[in-house]
């Protein structure tokens, strides 16, 4: 007998005997258990072979297909970059925030921009009512950015921008900003999220149809490529997908399906695959079912490889790199007895660590209820530097790796996710995917799927559907200041006033052409916003050429 | 096995700039399943285009889902331009992201109902019935 034959053989007297007779005794929990996304979960894993196929599926951190992680040393060189996503009311305000977070020893920036920044609205328009300043800084002209960073040095601190539709203004600004500061775009570190596929799948701040969304991106792309060379110039994003209801699997899926329609669409453009590659940076969630969620980052590591060397025929080892940042669960926290969310963002920021993160948001455990206070993100960066410094995972690299249920559940998943891409492909990739819904019904179902599941009591969330208490939430509120919307309206108006309007309009001339054309877009949006156009005028400008994308009603 | 019998007709709406619907069409698929008639707008409407939808359409209630902490201001216009188009029997309900203090801040202005984070569909779907009873 072999030994794989042996221990099926023994595993089988195993059940037999010992299990069946206890379950007779004591049946188990469930009839069936399941991952957070529905997956079956087995009483037991087994060695599978993984041994054997070491070397192809599994390799070494810093080598293809880097399953085990992306650097050859993962945390035992430095920790992942602590990043908190902050951001509301106006630049001094969120000016203050940032430099409270890196006193207390956050390690990078991300910003948040409120709606009308966002999707490309004056503060004083009328579409902007009751929005300005609400879900993150409101930024509406180069002035506003300049007071964002003042005092933050550029070449010292790397800066993520939650930003899609208006990515290329917002980049224009930071890039500006660090001309005055001294700082050439040579030396500018840092991210745009700039995926706009996921906003027409699941996060919403879409301004343009898909065709010219894709083409402003891979201007971006080469811009940068030759400019701002240490610049990440998209960060794909699967963490809204989630949020959304979809499960893990089709996380991994929709996102790097989304990465496929980029790198289609740069290298139709006529950019070489290894020029762009190895700036595309993901974005994941991590939710509280660990197993599963440790699984998924290995899986989606493994797969984006493949892609990229098997699918592209990528040649730099770097652009078969699936680098990431990850943030908690939104979607998991609960109104109800709000400080149980420390302890489930605790159980998903570890998961992120044992799943290999380049970079964590924390989230704060009154956010069901309205933005963070101060001293609620001052727990949620502490939640990252426990786990950091004292729990000794950050101490060996993939510490899960060989775990037969970890190995298990990393194969089911990339499985699933192959044959969503598949399919996707078939349909003719992510846009037409996108357009006729089919996407968007997937992660409706898996959220309809789920939301039963807690009705029905199938599934637990303490304090919610189990555990209750009739104690009303005692936390502390945040609330943004109420004259937010008028400082900054005041505030565009100062600018509007004395600023050279024959600059601008010609500055805005000059984009509608290179809209209309195929220039790239970049140079001129940055004369743009140097000449203080607003975001508002630029976006204005581009929609007289593009169109805009409305969602219909059903 | 599904007695489902013709209940009211529902606009579920989602105004502002917010793009976060997973709630809004969760509610809309319960409320299908309990046999309401549901409308849902899409994402980004304006309060204009939400009122002048649920007048059109005859709808008994609105329910707005608001995640981005304008829900005062966004349910406050929606309620005034039912008024100016003397529509105000069609209820308005919602929910999304709302600290506790505003919950009566809004009931005040004329909210029916305010469903936070973690209601239950049967609570959300008892509570229908009755205000859509009222003006049925």
């Amino acid at each position: 007998m072999t030994d794989s034959q042996s221990v099926s053989h023994a595993h089988k007297q195993w059940e037999d005997k010992l299990v069946n007779k206890t379950i007779a005794r004591f049946p188990e929990r469930e009839k069936e258990f399941t991952t957070v996304s529905g997956v079956p979960v087995d009483r037991l894993y087994l060695p599978d072979g993984v041994e054997d196929g070491y070397l192809d599926k599994l390799g070494f951190p810093g080598q293809y297909p880097f399953t085990r992680g992306v650097q050859p040393t993962m945390y035992r060189g430095r920790f992942w970059t602590m990043r908190q996503y902050a951001g509301f009311s106006t630049a001094e305000e969120s000016n203050k925030r940032y430099r409270y977070l890196l006193e207390q020893g956050s390690t990078g920036l991300s910003v948040a921009f409120d709606l009308p920044t966002q999707i490309g609205y004056d503060s004083d328009d009328p579409m902007s009512a009751g929005e300005v300043g609400k879900v993150g800084v409101a930024i509406d002209t180069l002035a506003d950015m300049e007071k964002l960073f003042d005092s933050i040095p550029l070449d010292k601190v790397s800066t993520s921008m939650t930003i899609n539709s208006t990515a290329a203004i917002l980049l224009a600004m930071y890039i500006a900003v660090g001309e005055k500061q001294g700082v050439p775009p040579e030396k500018l570190e840092g991210t745009i999220q700039n995926d706009i596929l996921k906003e027409y799948i699941a996060r919403g701040t879409y301004r343009f149809p898909p065709k010219p969304s894709l083409r402003i991106i891979s201007d971006i792309f080469a811009y940068c490529t030759k400019h701002v060379p240490s610049w990440n110039t998209i960060s794909i994003s699967g963490y809204h997908i989630r949020e959304a209801g979809s499960t893990a699997a089709q996380e991994v899926a929709f996102t790097l399906a989304d990465a496929i329609c980029y790198v289609e669409t740069a290298t139709k453009a006529g950019l070489s695959i290894d020029d762009f590659a190895p700036r595309l940076a993901f974005f994941f969630a991590a939710h509280t079912d660990v197993l599963e969620e440790v699984a998924k980052f290995r899986a989606a590591r493994r797969l984006y490889a493949r892609i990229m060397k098997e699918r592209f025929n990528a040649g730099n080892p770097k652009s078969w790199m699936l680098r990431f940042h990850t943030q908690t669960g939104g979607v998991t926290l609960t109104a109800q007895q709000p400080d149980n969310n420390v302890i489930r963002v605790t159980l998903q920021a570890l998961s992120a660590v044992l799943g290999g993160t380049q970079s964590l948001h924390t989230n704060s455990k009154d956010e069901a209820l309205a933005l963070p206070t101060e001293e609620s993100v001052r727990v949620a960066l502490r939640t990252q530097q426990v786990i950091a410094y004292e729990s000794g995972v950050a101490n060996t690299i993939d510490p899960l790796g060989g775990s037969y249920a970890i190995e298990k559940l990393t194969d089911q998943i990339e499985e699933q996710a192959m044959q969503y891409i598949k399919k996707i492909d078939e349909m003719g990739g992510m846009v037409h995917a996108i357009e006729t819904g089919y996407v968007q019904r997937q992660i409706e179902e898996s959220a309809y799927r789920y939301g039963q599941s807690v009705e029905k009591g199938e599934r637990t969330v303490v304090g919610v559907n189990k555990f209750q208490t009739d104690e009303a939430p005692n936390c502390e509120i945040f609330t943004v200041p109420p004259e937010t919307t008028k400082k900054q309206v005041d505030g565009l108006k100062a600018v509007r006033d004395k600023r050279d309007p024959r600059k601008v309009e010609q500055a805005l001339a000059a984009v509608k052409k290179a809209a209309q054309g195929t220039d790239n877009l970049m140079p001129v949006i940055l004369e743009a916003v140097k000449a203080y156009a607003s975001i508002g005028e630029v976006c204005k400008t581009l929609q007289e050429v593009y169109g805009e994308y409305t969602e219909s009603f059903n | 096995m599904n007695q489902v019998t013709h209940k009211a007709r529902i606009l579920i709406a989602k105004p502002g700039l917010d793009g976060h619907d997973r709630g809004a069409k969760y509610v809309a698929h319960i409320l299908r399943d309990a046999g309401f008639e549901v409308i849902y707008t899409g994402i980004r409407r304006s309060p204009e285009q939400i009122v002048a939808a649920a007048v059109q359409e005859d709808v008994a209630a609105i329910g707005l889902s608001v995640l981005s902490g304008a829900h005062i201001e966004l349910f406050g216009r929606v309620l005034e331009l039912l008024k100016g188009r003397g529509a105000s029997d069609i209820a308005v309900f919602g929910g999304g992201t709302i600290p506790p203090a505003d919950v009566p801040r809004l009931e005040a202005m004329g909210v029916a109902a305010v469903f936070t984070p973690g209601s239950s569909a049967a609570s959300i779907i008892e509570k229908l019935d009755k205000i859509t009873a009222v003006g049925a």
